[in-house]
């Protein structure tokens, strides 16, 4: 999970918004001014605008990835070449919502299926996780009793819990999501737990001295002051819950983005493979930095 | 009610449990503070001055003796007592307003519109009209702690409470809050207990300065009446012989009297 250093990209690529361009174009005109004020020389008049190497940058890495792959494709293999998974992708987003049975669907809707499989179980463990976090967080010895059992199953791949899931369940749509539950309840609970564990005594305090009620207490201190390490939980959760929707779905079949790969392995359509690996990054992305975005409306201070 | 016997604190002591043993912290501690009457604690660092704030706040509660308000036991916290904290502890998620709102909706039983304009009220008298709905990471730390006065004083307590209120500020913003604070004190009448570090702070605000010897188990060492005419003025007293040799009083207090302990102190941490 490196949401730092991703939103730093996501920034610097910013710089192509005109109102941001103009604002570091303005900084460094003054400081072309300034330096050549100072010297007499105007040398750095001149200069390149400090925004065009944070926009080159990923450009220039893409392009190399790019042109990586290209060289690999032309050295044979099965690894078809850029610009027929290009070709391949304008095909397929064309029409991304088209049904033909339940074997042949668009992207769109295979995407779509994964994402509510995706919603359902991490809402599921919303709703457990987070209230036994606060409980966890708030008694020493709830949380003495179970860390025990979060330490010794948290490590375990959530995969390993699909038979069970199978077995309980008797189909593969509810045996995925409760994948999907277990897997995004562990980050959700710790990090609730933690939250309410580093709420600053000086706010508890507060609540002391002015009696406030139980009810005060949770909503104006306790929530609001977890909120913060309960949105990571979410993000944590939501990443690791689409790197496992695609395993999960690659073994129990139906629709959905993990499937789709799968059924295209079996088809031998490579192409299409590759689509769907960009695919599933480029959502992965955006659920992350939609949690980011999130996260720092809640970030006080 | 014995006005000269507001606030009590008789034989009050404080031992906190630790791993390697008991550690006291206070012990043997007598105060009795008239109703208006603005005291300060001044003392090293460490000598438990916060810890007997806290003993009144009710956050703590005495190990021995007894504290008394208004002729009531102190047992716990209670918005009879406005506490205001040295890093202002507002609440973050809330807007300075809301801070001191949450205080006033908790303590009176007014209809909302009445509530409202306490709020008003409280944070004008500190002359924050104009940031009522700014978030206190939007405002300077004088700012901040002018909400924790206002927020302490809007529950309009028996008793003020204020633990260095000022040590985190610069100088100029501390001194302009002090004038804030005798003139708000001096509006209001209220009763205030404050710890402070500060000598010029003390002997400026205080009627009277108790300074306390060092701890462990540290008392009272002695209390000194200042008895300044009011409203004081900070130029004016600069040059006053009164005021320095108040302050040179209590200066002595702090670094000849408890000067020998402070050596040994800090010989151990070297």
């Amino acid at each position: 999970m490196s949401a730092i250093p991703l939103r730093k990209e996501f920034l610097a690529a910013a710089p192509a918004h005109p109102s941001a361009a103009m604002l570091s174009g303005r900084v460094d005109a003054a400081k072309a001014r300034e330096s050549a004020g100072g010297s007499g020389t105007g040398y750095r008049r001149a200069r390149a605008p400090e925004w065009l190497p944070a926009v080159l940058a990923p450009l220039v890495g893409l392009a190399l990835f790019v042109a990586l792959w290209a060289i690999l494709a032309k050295q044979g293999g099965r690894i078809p070449d850029p610009a027929t998974v290009f070709a391949a992708a304008v095909k397929i987003f064309a029409d991304p919502f088209y049904s033909k049975g339940p074997n042949d669907q668009g992207i769109g809707w295979n995407v779509l299926s994964s994402l509510k499989r995706v919603g359902i179980g991490f809402g599921l463990a919303a709703l457990a996780g987070i209230p036994l976090g606060f409980v966890i967080g708030r008694f020493r010895f709830v949380s003495g009793m179970a860390a025990p059992i979060i330490a010794l199953l948290k490590p375990v791949s959530p995969l390993a819990w699909l038979p069970i899931g199978l077995l309980v369940f008797k189909a593969a749509n509810p045996a995925a999501i409760y994948v999907i539950f277990i897997c995004s309840l562990w980050p959700m609970i710790v990090n609730t737990a933690v939250g309410v564990r580093q709420i600053p005594q000086d706010y508890l305090n507060v609540a002391r001295v002015l009696n406030l009620s139980e009810w005060k207490v949770f909503t104006k201190i306790l929530f609001p002051a977890v909120l913060p390490y309960m949105i990571t939980g979410v993000r944590l959760s939501i990443g690791v819950a689409w790197l496992v929707i695609v395993a999960a779905e690659m073994l129990t079949g139906g629709v959905g983005i993990g499937f789709w790969v799968w059924d295209e392995w079996n088809n031998l359509k490579v192409e299409h493979i590759i689509i769907a690996i960009f695919t599933i990054g480029i959502v992965g992305l955006l659920l992350e930095q939609a949690l980011v975005l999130l996260a720092r409306r809640f970030s006080y201070g | 009610m014995d006005p000269n016997r507001y606030l009590v604190v008789e034989g009050a002591g404080k031992t906190f449990e630790t791993r390697t043993g008991d550690f006291v912290a206070l012990t043997g501690i007598d105060l009795a503070i008239r109703k208006g009457e603005f005291v300060t604690l001044i003392g090293h660092s460490g000598c438990g001055k916060s810890t007997l704030l806290n003993l009144v706040s009710g956050l703590l509660t005495p190990s021995e003796g007894t504290i008394l308000l208004a002729n009531r036991h102190v047992e716990g916290p209670g918005p009879d007592r406005g506490v205001v904290f040295q890093n202002h502890s507002l609440l973050p998620w809330l807007t300075c307003f809301e801070n001191v709102y949450l205080a006033v909706e908790r303590v009176f039983d007014d209809k909302k519109a009445k509530l409202r304009d306490r709020t008003h009220q409280a944070l004008e008298l500190v002359g924050l009209s104009s940031a009522e709905h700014k978030y206190p990471h939007e405002i300077s730390g004088g700012m901040k702690q002018r909400v924790g006065i206002a927020r302490a004083l809007a529950i309009e307590p028996k008793v003020l409470l204020l633990d260095e209120p000022f040590g985190a500020l610069d100088a100029l913003t501390r001194a302009t809050l002090q004038d804030e604070l005798m003139r708000i004190v001096e509006k209001t009448g209220a009763t205030v207990l404050m710890v402070t570090h500060d000598v010029d702070e003390a002997v400026l605000l205080s009627d009277r300065v108790v300074m306390m010897t060092n701890g462990p188990a540290a008392r009272i060492g002695e209390v000194l009446e200042i008895p300044l005419p009011r409203p004081r003025a900070r130029l004016a007293l600069a040059h006053d012989p009164r005021f320095m040799d108040l302050r040179a009083e209590v200066l002595e207090f702090l670094y000849a009297k408890q000067v020998h302990k402070v050596a040994k102190a800090s010989l151990k941490v070297a």
